[in-house]
């Protein structure tokens, strides 16, 4: 088995202007994710709105900037994400097709196994 | 793939197991089943390199990681490998450019040189694009296995899709001096007829092998004897490959069933409705352009809506066909595609419209990159005298 991480990108706007029926709608089919695919999710985690991002780099003299945003601004924001294990990239995909998106999609990464 | 479960190993089985072929088949003649004999003999090449690494494996285990045993690897099936390899190298987790290279290299056996060659790329390009697909193979975890029941369609979608574009880039060039690279429609159609042969019952493979045979069997004629290119028109009939126009159109009969049909059969239909006419002037157009109406239902691209237009006017003359181009004037898709100034032009000539004529052939010259078809336009605005 080898693990994956599932982004999640989406339209924060989306999810700021969606209905409560609509609400419920992606918070049920994150928990049918979790319940259908108990075994195979070992983590995961919405995130606060990109407005609450704060960026560090280091300045190139030893010391760092700190700046309000995220790291790229992008139109479809990093919300969350699912760690998950799959025994190829295929079964990794046909997670990530399950998990709720509005109008993003998902990036699915293999996890780099240090030696 | 299930020999080998690595790919590089398996890449180095098939060269190897292509120069045996040449070795043997130069001394023996060619087997019956030459695609069945070199999988096998890649195989056994796999199979050969894994035993001596696994003897090598008792001798030194401490510098094993993987630790493939050879007794247990099931070897029974020989079609299955191949439609897992081609199932792998057309991911769609590759990149298009990627699974190309992939598919010329692993299932057809050229070298890293004859791929690069045949898409006009550095040797080095071509390297480093088919190490990047290979660490991706690996890292990423793609499978080596065919898909699920439920995936299968879009897999097949998917390497239809790959062994469509060698046909058409060795049909026509896109650049370079020849019209045609033979060597990738040969390759295209090995590919296609090693996957009819693993999917017999695919409506699709069926319709994309017709196709390419119903195509191909213009080969000779689309090029006169000094490399110039022949409008279908213009092309002598009796030099058409009789045996693959046969078998394309029982291949499109099959194809044709499927409900509703698909794109490749579609297409295939309207090739042989080109191949069996006796001429140009005796051509069903009314039935290529019914055909064409039912492709751009099922397929609706703009080069689809292009031929569809073209169709029109030789149903229903010039001025029809005229009309029915113009209204794509406005599809930013079609703005930089040689063929629609080049129709354009055409049916403008046919009309004897010759100077808006002339500036449609010099759009389309601007807008084409082959030298055989350059040659073509500028033949035509010297016929009328620009």
């Amino acid at each position: 088995m080898s693990q994956f991480l599932i982004l999640i990108y989406d339209e924060e706007a989306a999810y700021a202007n969606a209905s409560e029926e609509v609400m419920g709608k992606v918070m049920a089919g994150h928990d049918a994710f979790g319940e259908c695919n108990e075994k195979a999710v070992a983590g995961g985690n919405a995130l606060q709105s990109v407005t609450t991002a704060t960026t560090v780099r280091p300045d190139g003299s030893g010391g760092f900037t700190v700046t309000d945003g995220p790291f790229v601004e992008t139109k479809e924001a990093l919300g969350g994400y699912y760690l998950v294990e799959a025994a190829d990239l295929d079964e990794a995909i046909a997670l990530a097709k399950q998990v709720p998106v509005l109008n993003g999609g998902l990036e699915v990464r293999p996890i780099m196994v240090l030696r | 793939m299930r020999v080998t479960r690595d790919i590089d190993l398996a890449e180095e089985c098939v060269q190897d197991a292509y120069a045996r072929a040449l070795a043997s088949w130069a001394a023996k003649g060619v087997p019956d089943r030459p695609g069945a004999w070199l999988t096998t003999a890649a195989r056994n090449r796999a199979l050969d390199v894994l035993r001596r690494e696994a003897l090598f494996r008792r001798a030194a285990p401490e510098l094993v990681v993987d630790d493939v045993e050879p007794a247990t690897v099931d070897v029974s099936d020989i079609p299955d490998d191949r439609l897992r390899l081609i199932c792998t190298c057309c991911h769609p987790a590759l990149g298009s450019d990627a699974q190309v290279a992939l598919t010329l290299r692993l299932l057809c056996g050229l070298s890293t040189v004859e791929v690069a060659r045949a898409f006009l790329v550095s040797e080095p390009t071509m390297a480093a694009r088919i190490t990047r697909a290979k660490k991706k193979i690996a890292a990423a975890h793609i499978p080596y296995r065919v898909p699920s029941t439920q995936d299968l369609p879009e897999r097949v979608d998917a390497i239809l899709a790959v062994l469509y574009l060698i046909f058409t880039t060795g049909h026509t060039a896109p650049t370079g001096d020849s019209l045609v690279r033979h060597e990738l429609v040969a390759r295209a159609i090995d590919l296609a007829r090693m996957l009819h042969a693993l999917l017999p019952g695919d409506g699709d493979v069926s319709g994309l092998l017709a196709l390419i045979r119903l195509t191909d069997a213009r080969r000779a004629t689309r090029v006169d004897a000094a490399g110039e290119l022949l409008l279908l028109q213009d092309q002598d009939r009796t030099l058409w490959d009789g045996p693959a126009i046969a078998e394309g159109s029982e291949l499109v009969r099959v194809a044709l069933r499927a409900r509703p049909p698909r794109r490749y059969a579609l297409q295939a239909a309207i090739a042989a409705v080109h191949a069996q006419a006796p001429s140009w002037a005796a051509t069903d157009w009314g039935e290529i352009l019914g055909l064409y109406e039912v492709l751009l239902a099922t397929w609706p691209s703009p080069v689809v809506a292009l031929n569809r237009a073209v169709a029109v006017g030789f149903a229903h003359g010039p001025a029809d066909g005229l009309a029915a181009l113009d209204e794509l004037a406005l599809e930013p898709l079609l703005s930089t595609y040689g063929y629609l100034p080049a129709a354009r032009g055409e049916f403008l000539r046919r009309l004897g419209r010759d100077e808006p004529a002339r500036l449609a052939f010099a759009e389309a010259l601007l807008l084409t990159e082959n030298a055989v078809e350059r040659r073509f336009l500028s033949r035509r605005l010297a016929e009328l005298g620009g």
